[in-house]
């Protein structure tokens, strides 16, 4: 039973996976691959159970995190075109970079 | 075993709203559309398969580490859905609207 | 004040998701709060905004609430996505206002619209949201200000 569940996984991430080629625009790619990390933590779970291996929710745990921030990152990064925390940084970089 | 049955039924239908959200991405017309779809497999689907993994493993650390997963879902979810909308609009995407419904 | 009961909650937590007692494990997990609690405090994050300790009684009653309205909004939006008894959408771009006293009350809002399917909230001003709606009725539901009357009679009366 929890290997029906794993593919019903395996179908919508690859159902996600195909939208994030097929885009059109960049946002529905990332937000394909947003939709893709949060089924790799539900099969991380799943898995889990299917073998028995407890510790893995502990990376499941870890990949819900690491997902969201990774989304925000590249978001930020096609948004904005850099990772700079704030204004200062930028300045400071600009600097850097006339002299 | 009643709670076998029942943590089977959320299971199955946890991983038929996955499939259904991605079919969902497929069928609508424009990004913003895309996004709700989404958010199924978001929440419904994940809370269901994650309470019915809970099920099957009882009081303990297992149940509590499966909570903690769906609390972070929970959070952070909405937030990227939000940023990536927000994101979206400020590049200057305009979503399709249904133009016939709006009489305002 | 507020530093300490952090510091004893992550440490709380860090007890359960690592489920040993050795003192070199104790060990590490005192100095991870320990470095934690010094990034939150250099970062200014421990307050009454960021770590709403005074909501946690809230939370079960405000939970019960959203989740009734995520299958709620889960259901119609599956009917739409399967297209059964001729469902459509029909996407809608809406400014409701923003009937929420503080910045928390604000965002609780806007994180339970996008939360339910069928409506996100794209951008938040200081008196107005603006929300994509998948449907027609959903954006109406929302302008109707209940969800919002809702939260803040379940999260911030006493």
């Amino acid at each position: 039973m929890f290997i029906a569940v794993s593919l019903a996984i395996l179908i919508t991430m690859g159902l996600a996976l195909t939208r994030a080629l097929a885009g059109p625009t960049t946002y529905d790619r990332i937000a394909a691959v947003n939709m893709f990390g949060t089924k790799t933590v539900l099969l991380i779970a799943v898995l889990a159970f299917l073998s028995g291996l407890n510790d893995l929710l502990d990376i499941a745990l870890v990949y819900a995190l690491i997902n969201f921030i990774g989304v925000v990152a590249a978001l930020k990064l096609v948004t904005q075109g850099n990772f700079h925390a704030s204004d200062r940084e930028e300045r400071v970089v600009e600097k850097e970079r006339s002299e | 075993m009643i709670i076998d049955i029942l943590s089977w039924i959320c299971l199955l239908a946890g991983g038929a709203l996955g499939i259904i959200g991605g079919v969902g991405i497929y069928r609508f017309p424009d990004f913003y559309s895309r996004l709700h779809a989404a958010g199924i497999t978001d929440t419904l689907c994940a809370m269901l398969i994650l309470l019915g993994l809970g099920l099957q493993a009882g009081w303990g650390i297992a149940a509590f580490k499966l909570a903690l997963i769906f609390v972070f879902l929970f959070f952070t979810s909405p937030t990227a859905s939000h940023a990536l909308a927000n994101a979206a609009l400020h590049s200057g995407l305009k979503p399709k609207l249904d133009m016939e419904s709006r009489h305002d | 004040m507020k530093s300490y009961s952090f510091a004893a909650l992550l440490f709380i937590f860090w007890i359960f998701l690592s489920g040993h007692f050795e003192p070199l494990l104790l060990g590490f997990g005192v100095v991870s709060v320990a470095l934690t609690v010094f990034l939150s405090k250099r970062m200014n994050v421990i307050d009454h905004e960021s770590y709403p300790l005074h909501l946690s009684s809230k939370l079960p009653s405000f939970f019960l609430y959203i989740l009734k309205e995520i299958v709620k909004a889960n259901i119609d939006v599956v009917i739409r996505i399967l297209g059964w008894r001729g469902a459509s959408v029909s996407p809608q771009l809406v400014k409701i206002p923003l009937l929420q006293k503080n910045d928390l009350g604000a965002v609780i809002y806007a994180n339970a619209i996008t939360l339910t399917p069928g409506t996100v909230s794209i951008e938040l001003s200081d008196e107005t949201i603006t929300i994509h709606a998948l449907t027609k009725a959903a954006a109406d539901e929302l302008a109707t200000g209940r969800m919002s009357n809702e939260i803040s009679k379940r999260v911030f009366e006493k």
